[in-house]
Order: structure tokens, then sequence, then C-alpha cells
């Protein structure tokens, strides 16, 4: 690209982001436009009222009797199924439901890539391999045409909110409107670091300026993830709204409102997933233009990028399901009646169709690296562990996958003797699913020790012994693991069974983390049984990356059903009620035919922005 | 088949297996609706209905049976909670004000923490403070009748003298809640007000299709006047072949204006 066309293009990027700072504006603005200035009179106070319907939230400044100014808010509004909009032919609700989850898959994306990317261009300038550096570029090449699309998206949804659910958002921006401002100015800062980031890549690719570079790219980073933080406190204020006393007026300051209950638990749980979700997506790009390469070179190239990606995948898919289950021990800790709905109520068979996909995710993480293993000459030493391996990880699969009640018709009922499977039944509750979870991890962390041992051969003088002790650690804390979730899952009271899976979660980190360590010592300066074969891999093994990218939408967009789902008829948890025509919780059929369209709807302008990503490689090639 | 097409096959097909396992395998269960917000009139109350209202309030929107069950027993059963009510006032972690046994399920519905059962306390309190949300506020959010109403309940439960007193005056905020909606203008808005059409096929009216009760299409040239009328104020009084006694609503007589009375069974007459 020429310096004029950069110029053009950052010129458009900038009217872009003009826009939807616009818009953001304009919805802080529907909290502050009704905020009279200090001093107003009664009259004023009522006026304000008045205009929004009698019934508004906004923050409506008072004047203390020190004659400092302090803000008081108005209770939620009580709404009225007409105080919602409706257009024809339009459901307001599924509209922002796909809006939501299409802004939520493209920020998961553009905001994990960049993560990554600094993390590769880093250990370019450590190894000073320029295949890292080149690796990188292609990564924030593919997020850059994603991010406008993200930025749209995000206009859509707010749009459809403030259109659908005007009362809602105006009662959100009355207590947020500042962050939102901040958000606004904050998009300004990603997008000037981003094009930069991406643009100076070339210009900045040596000496002081290499690091300069890389300072951008943290920069990038952190201006990023601040922006997801300040999204979530607004969705996880829903959940847990905090600073509001028992009539639901707000009466903290903003960062109470941020710092609610559940808000660092979703940004962690949020974080660690965009990871996983970005390595997907890229593995996905990588896969398919592996199917498509002409050359060796070229496959080799997308075989090395699929697989620091997939990498990057499952090591973020490793803790994820940690992180997960602190957010919802929070959520149990919040509100016991929420997490009920959340794992009781008709929200818990949400949670088998969970485990199959998850099931899905190891399945196919896992079976590509043993299909990775053909890279390596000395593979064939650990070929015949896999079988044990994958028996290990569907048992586990199994048992996650295995329902708590049945249902059943009476005759069904009478048969079986009760609700519950005489045999089974007991592998339906938590404990059995957490050491099965567990030892599923423990197994797919395996999987890759063995991969990357494939073509080593330790030289230390104790490998036998760091091998032996290896061994060991794993071996007590899968028992460690099955003995807590058999004792304290079956033979203590509740409060025990949900204690007990903090220290197998435990087992299972020390077993990642010790064991990595000895790994990494005891293949220090490792002899390489032959040079990696990068490109040798089997067609099929490239469709495990996609079935990963397409099963991680499909389970964000599930669990972002979950996710919202549990307030149940509430636009802020016990504070304002929805009382809209659509207020009722859908089917898990519904949400799963929802979310299929959304996921189409996604692959299909994934699959237009890696078009035009490509249209553009072309033209550089020409140039 | 090029790759391009292959990929997408293949991703779609691993959608479409996602959406049939959560619509074929995973049984269809419909959440239950939002409950809908009741004004309680206590003015004619007597304490068999008020007792029943706590028993609605307890296995419904007080949601107390999600932890108060004999299967999970996140919470102490209930059975037996009035009589051991005085046992419970008399233990020294007791940190409340209730003298008796009414006194004391009222305060615990209050103010959760004044008494917790040993082992059921939050992780660390020592069992000094209780997970339970208090039910007054919050995603409860009892009114002051419903909490007297569990009382009652929970007394009657335990086969003790249901000794709490049914509160008298609503407040004027209700009142004003639990006035009447305006009388429908036609037979249409009629019918759609009452749900008749839910359960009887009614002829000329939209969605009037149910089948739980007797085909009403044709019935003007079957029974008079005099009949149908009865039939909407006193619907036992005459049960048609084939169906049962008390399957339909007994209050319509109530709830019904002399005019709506009037559009319906005239709507009726005419339909031969």
């Amino acid at each position: 690209m020429t310096m004029p066309s950069v110029y053009g293009f950052l010129k458009k990027k900038a009217v872009l982001a003009c826009i939807l700072t616009a818009v953001f504006c304009a919805a802080a603005a529907a909290g502050v436009s009704i905020t009279l200035p200090a001093g107003s009179t009664a009259s004023g106070v009522a006026y304000a009222a008045e205009q929004s319907g009698g019934h508004s939230p906004a923050a409506v400044e008072a004047k203390g009797t020190d004659g400092a100014t302090q803000p008081s808010f108005q209770p939620p509004p009580k709404l009225k199924a007409s105080d919602y909009p409706q257009i024809r032919g339009i459901n307001g609700r599924v509209l922002v439901w796909v809006a939501a989850q299409l802004h939520l898959w493209f920020a998961a994306f553009v905001l994990a890539v960049p993560i990554f990317v600094f993390v590769i261009e880093a250990l370019g300038m450590i190894t000073k391999d320029k295949r890292y550096d080149k690796m990188a570029y292609e990564f924030i090449k593919v997020s850059l045409s994603a991010y406008s699309v993200t930025a749209i998206l995000g206009g859509l949804l707010l749009l459809s909110l403030v259109v659908f659910y005007p009362d809602f958002i105006k009662y959100l921006a009355s207590i947020f409107n500042s962050t939102m401002l901040a958000y606004a100015f904050i998009f300004f800062l990603e997008s000037a670091s981003l094009y930069i980031y991406y643009y100076g890549w070339h210009a900045m690719d040596r000496g002081f300026l290499k690091w300069v570079h890389l300072t951008i790219g943290l920069i990038l980073n952190a201006v990023g993830t601040t922006l997801m933080f300040m999204a979530n406190a607004w969705v996880s204020f829903t959940m847990s709204p905090h600073g509001v006393d028992a009539a639901g007026v707000f009466e903290g300051n903003v960062w109470h409102a941020m710092h609610n209950h559940l808000w660092n638990p979703i940004n962690l749980h949020r974080f660690v997933a965009n990871i996983a979700y970005g390595g997907s997506i890229v593995g996905a790009y990588a896969a398919y233009k592996f199917l498509t390469s002409k050359t060796d070179e070229e496959r080799a190239h997308y075989d090395w990028m699929g697989y620091t990606a997939n990498f990057l995948a499952v090591v973020a898919l490793l803790p994820l399901p940690f992180a997960g289950y602190w957010l919802v021990a929070e959520i149990y800790a919040y509100s016991q009646q929420m997490g009920i709905t959340l794992m009781g109520g008709s929200f818990a068979w949400l949670f088998i169709t969970q485990a199959v996909i998850i099931g899905a995710l190891f399945l196919s993480a896992n079976y590509y690296l043993w299909c990775g293993m053909e890279r390596s000459h000395g593979a064939h030493r650990y070929t015949g562990y896999i079988k044990y391996i994958a028996a290990v990880i569907l048992l586990c699969f199994l048992v996650w996958f295995t329902p708590h009640t049945l249902i059943l018709t009476p005759a069904e009922l009478k048969a079986l003797g009760g609700q519950y499977h005489p045999f089974l039944g007991p592998l339906g509750i938590m404990p059995a699913k957490n050491t099965a979870v567990n030892i599923m991890l423990i197994f797919t962390f395996l999987s890759f020790l063995l991969y990357r041992r494939a073509n080593l051969v330790a030289v230390v003088s104790w490998a036998r012994q760091g091998s032996a002790v290896q061994a060991a650690i794993m071996t007590a804390a899968i028992l460690n693991i099955i003995v807590l979730g058999t004792y304290y899952g079956y033979y203590t009271n509740t409060v025990y069974k949900v204690a007990s899976s903090v220290p197998q979660v435990a087992s299972t980190l020390l077993v990642l983390v010790s064991c990595m360590v000895i790994d990494v010592f005891m293949f220090k300066g490792a002899r390489e049984v032959g040079p990696l074969k990068w490109g040798k891999m089997p067609e099929r093994s490239q469709y495990a990356l996609f079935l990963l990218a397409v099963s991680f939408t499909w389970l964000m967009g599930l669990m972002g059903f979950i996710r919202s789902g549990i307030r149940q008829h509430w636009h802020v948890y016990t504070v304002m009620r929805d009382n809209s025509p659509d207020a009722f919780t859908p089917t898990i059929g519904y949400a799963a035919k929802v979310v299929s369209v959304a996921a189409v709807i996604f692959m299909a302008m994934v699959i237009f922005i890696f078009w035009l990503s490509s249209l553009s490689s072309k033209k550089q090639e020409g140039h | 088949m090029n790759n391009f097409a292959k990929v997408i096959l293949f991703s779609l097909i691993v959608i479409l297996a996602f959406v049939l396992f959560a619509n074929v395998y995973i049984p269809h269960i419909q959440p239950s609706p939002p409950p809908a917000e009741e004004t309680i009139d206590v003015g004619a109350m007597t304490m068999d209905k008020f007792i029943a209202l706590g028993d609605k309030v307890f296995n419904g929107k007080g949601t107390c049976t999600l932890c108060h069950n004999a299967v999970v027993k996140r919470a102490p059963l209930l059975e037996d909670i009035a009589a051991k009510a005085m046992d419970r006032i008399k233990d020294p972690r007791y940190k409340g004000k209730a003298t008796n046994a009414a006194e004391y399920i009222e305060e615990s519905e209050r103010e959760p923490s004044a008494y917790v059962v040993a082992g059921y306390g939050v992780t660390g309190t020592n069992d000094t403070v209780s997970p339970m949300p208090v039910t007054t506020s919050g995603a409860i959010g009892l009114s002051d009748v419903e909490v007297k109403a569990v009382v009652a309940y929970l007394q009657n439960l335990a086969g003790a003298e249901v000794t709490v007193e049914i509160p008298r005056g609503v407040p004027a905020e209700k009142k004003e809640a639990q006035a009447q909606p305006a009388p429908a203008k036609n037979v249409e808005e009629a019918v759609n007000k009452y749900g008749c059409g839910a359960c009887h096929k009614i002829a000329k009216i939209a969605g009037a299709v149910g089948e739980i009760g007797p085909n009403l299409s044709r019935i003007g040239s079957k029974k008079t006047e005099a009949y149908l009328r009865r039939a909407v104020i006193n619907p036992n009084a005459d049960i048609a072949e084939g169906f049962l006694p008390g399957m339909m609503p007994q209050d319509f007589k109530d709830k019904l204006t002399a005019g709506e009375l009037e559009l319906i069974v005239g709507h009726l007459l005419k339909s031969r």
C-alpha cells in the first residue's frame, strides 16, 4: 500500500471511529441530557421527569445542605408492555440478541489476536527467527479487517437497544454515562494504536524502533483490554447490580456500579476465553490456507501457523473451566437463587449441550496434536499411548455428558424404579463432572507433552528420573482428584461437595505447572531425532481445526444466552423488571436455533473478511 | 468438490449436529413464564384461603423449595418449623426478637441470619450468617401479606394452631392497582379478555380454537339463551357429555360485566 492510500484508508477509519463515537455519545447523553445544572428549580426537576415520561431513572442533580452538588437517582421505572416500541415484522429481542452475539464474536477475536501477536513478535525478537515476525504480521492483518466490522456491529447493537429497549438503555446510561464517554475516547486510542501498530510494522522493524513498535503493541493490548473491562462492567451490573438500595434507587458512584460482584469473574473468564477463541479462528484461517496451498513452502508455513494458533487456543482452553467455575461460584455467592436457576432449573440441560461441545473441543484439539506427531521422526516411540489417552478422554466426556435427572414417561419411570438411573445417576452430579473434567485436562496436557517430546531425545543425565517424577505427580494428582470427588462428593453434605472442587483444581494446576517446568529443564539442549516435517500433515487433521473454531463459536453463543438468560425477567436483576412481551425465557432448542443462525451469519462475514484480506495480499504481491 | 465447498459443508454439518442435539436429544422444557404481578384482596379472605395463598407462595413465587427440600438439602426442612421455633428462640445463638412461633417464622423470612441452623450457615461464618436471601426484597420481593401467608401455611403444615392474623386493610396503591380493567367493547374483545378461546372453539372469533372444552361453534342451534347464560356464570350447573365438572373457572360471575355477559351470550346464540 502506498503512502497516499494508507492516508486515505486511515481517514476512512477515522470517519468510522467518529461515527461510532457519536453514537456512544448519544447513548451517554440519554442519561446526561436530562441532568439539570446545579441550582435548578423544582419546576425544572418536574420538567426533567415530564420529559422522561414521568418515570425516568435518570440522574437529577440536587443541592445538598452544604451547598455541594450531589447526584441523586430516581428508582428504576416500572415498565408496561406498551413502553417497548414494536416494529412490525421485527422481533426486537432477537435483533438485539443476534447483534450482541455477532459483536461479541468479532470483539473476542480482535481483542485476542493482538495479545498473541504481541507475544509472537516478542518471541521473534528474542529468537531472531524471522518466521515469527512474518506470522505475527499475518495474524494482525487478519484481525485488522475484522476490527471495523466489530465497531459497526457494536453500533448496531447500541442502536437496536435504543430503539427496542429505550428505558432500559436510558437507565443504564444514567448510571454509566461517564464511562460511556470514556469508552468512546478509549476506542479512539485503540484505533490509533492498532493502525500505527499495523501500518508501522515494516517501518519499525529493526533496532530501537522495533522496541517502540513492541511497546505500541503493548499499549494496544492494554487499551483493548480496558475497553472490554468497561463493557463487562455494564453487562455484569445487569446481573449483580451494586450500589442500589432495597427500592432499586442507585445511590453509589460509577465505580461502585462498575466494581460489582461479578465484574472480575466475567473479566477473567472473557479474557481467557477470548484468547482461546482467537486462536481457534486463526487456526481455521491457517487450515484453509493450508488446504489451498500450492507449494510445499506455503504448506509448511500455514501448517506452522495452524499449529501455533491451536497451541495458543489449547493453552487458553486448559484454565478456562476453572475461570468458568469461579464465575459460577461467584454467581452462587451473589445470589443462591440465580445460581440454582443456572445449574438446577431448566438451564441445567444446557450444560449437557455444553458438555457435548466441550467434548468436541477437547477431542478435536487432541486429535490435531496426535496427527501433528506425524511431523516428527521419533513419534513412533509414543504413538502406542494415544489409544489409551483417547479412551480416557472419551470416558471422561461420557461422564460429563451424563444427565442427572432423566425426563421419562410414566412407563419408563416405573421400569427404571425412579427418576435417576441406579448406576449412572450418581455420575450426573457436579462432583463426578468436576472429577471428569480435571482428568480430561490432565490427559490433554499429557497429549501435549508427548507431542512436544516426539522429536526430541533428552540429553540430561536425570531424564529417566525426571519422567518418573512427572508420572508420579500425574498419578498422585489423578488419585487425589478421584478420592476428593468420590468421598466429598457422595459421603458429605453440599457445602463440602462444592468446596472439594478447589483442591481438585489445585491438583490439576500442580500437574500443569510442575510437569511443564520439569519438561522444560529436561529437554533443554535436547537432541532432535530429525528435522520437523512442517507441512506433512494429513488433510483430515485440518478439519480438526475447523471443528475447533465452529464449536468455539457455537459454544460462545450458547454461553452468552445462558449468561443473559439467568437474569430471567429482569433487565437489571432484582432492580428493573422486564415487562416486554418477550420477557419470557426461551427454550434451549429455540436458543440453539438463534445461535446457529447467528453463527452462520458470522461465518459468512468472516469468510468475506478473509477474502478481502487475501485481495490485499495479492495486491501487495503485485506491487 | 473444491476445498472451499468442503469446508463450508463441514462447518454447516457441525452446526446442524449441535442444533439437532439441542432440539432432539435435550428434553423440551418450557421455562416458567415470568410471575404475574398480582394484587391480593385480603378483604374477604378466610383462613383456609390464606393458608392456600401461603402454600402457593411457598411453592411458587417465594422459591422456598429450591433449597428447603428433601432431595438437595441445601437448607433445613420446614415441615416442623412451628414446633421447633420455641426451642430455637431459647437457643443462646438466637439473635432475634421473636417471642412466639409465628413471629419467629416471619422474622426468618425478613432476617434470615437471626438464627442459623447448625451446618447451614455461609462457609467460614461459623453458622452466624445465613445464605438465605431476604424474602421481602430482590428477586423474590414478597409483600407483607405474602410473608404472613407463608407463616400461616407453615404453622398449618406442622399441625400447629395457626396464630398469625390475616392483615386487613389494603394499601392505597394496591387498591388502585385492583381497579377493574375497561369493559370489552365487542364480543371478540370479551372472548380474548377472559381467554374463552383457549378451551373452546367459537365461531367467527380469531384464535378461539381450543379443544379442552366443548365446541361452541354451533351451540346456538342446540341451547337456549338461559342455558348459555347459566353455563357462563355457573359452569357446573350443567356438564356437557364427555367433560368433567370443575374444569371451567368458577369466578366469571364475579369478573364479567353485565354488558360483556350479554355480548358473549348473544354471540353464542347466533352461532348456528
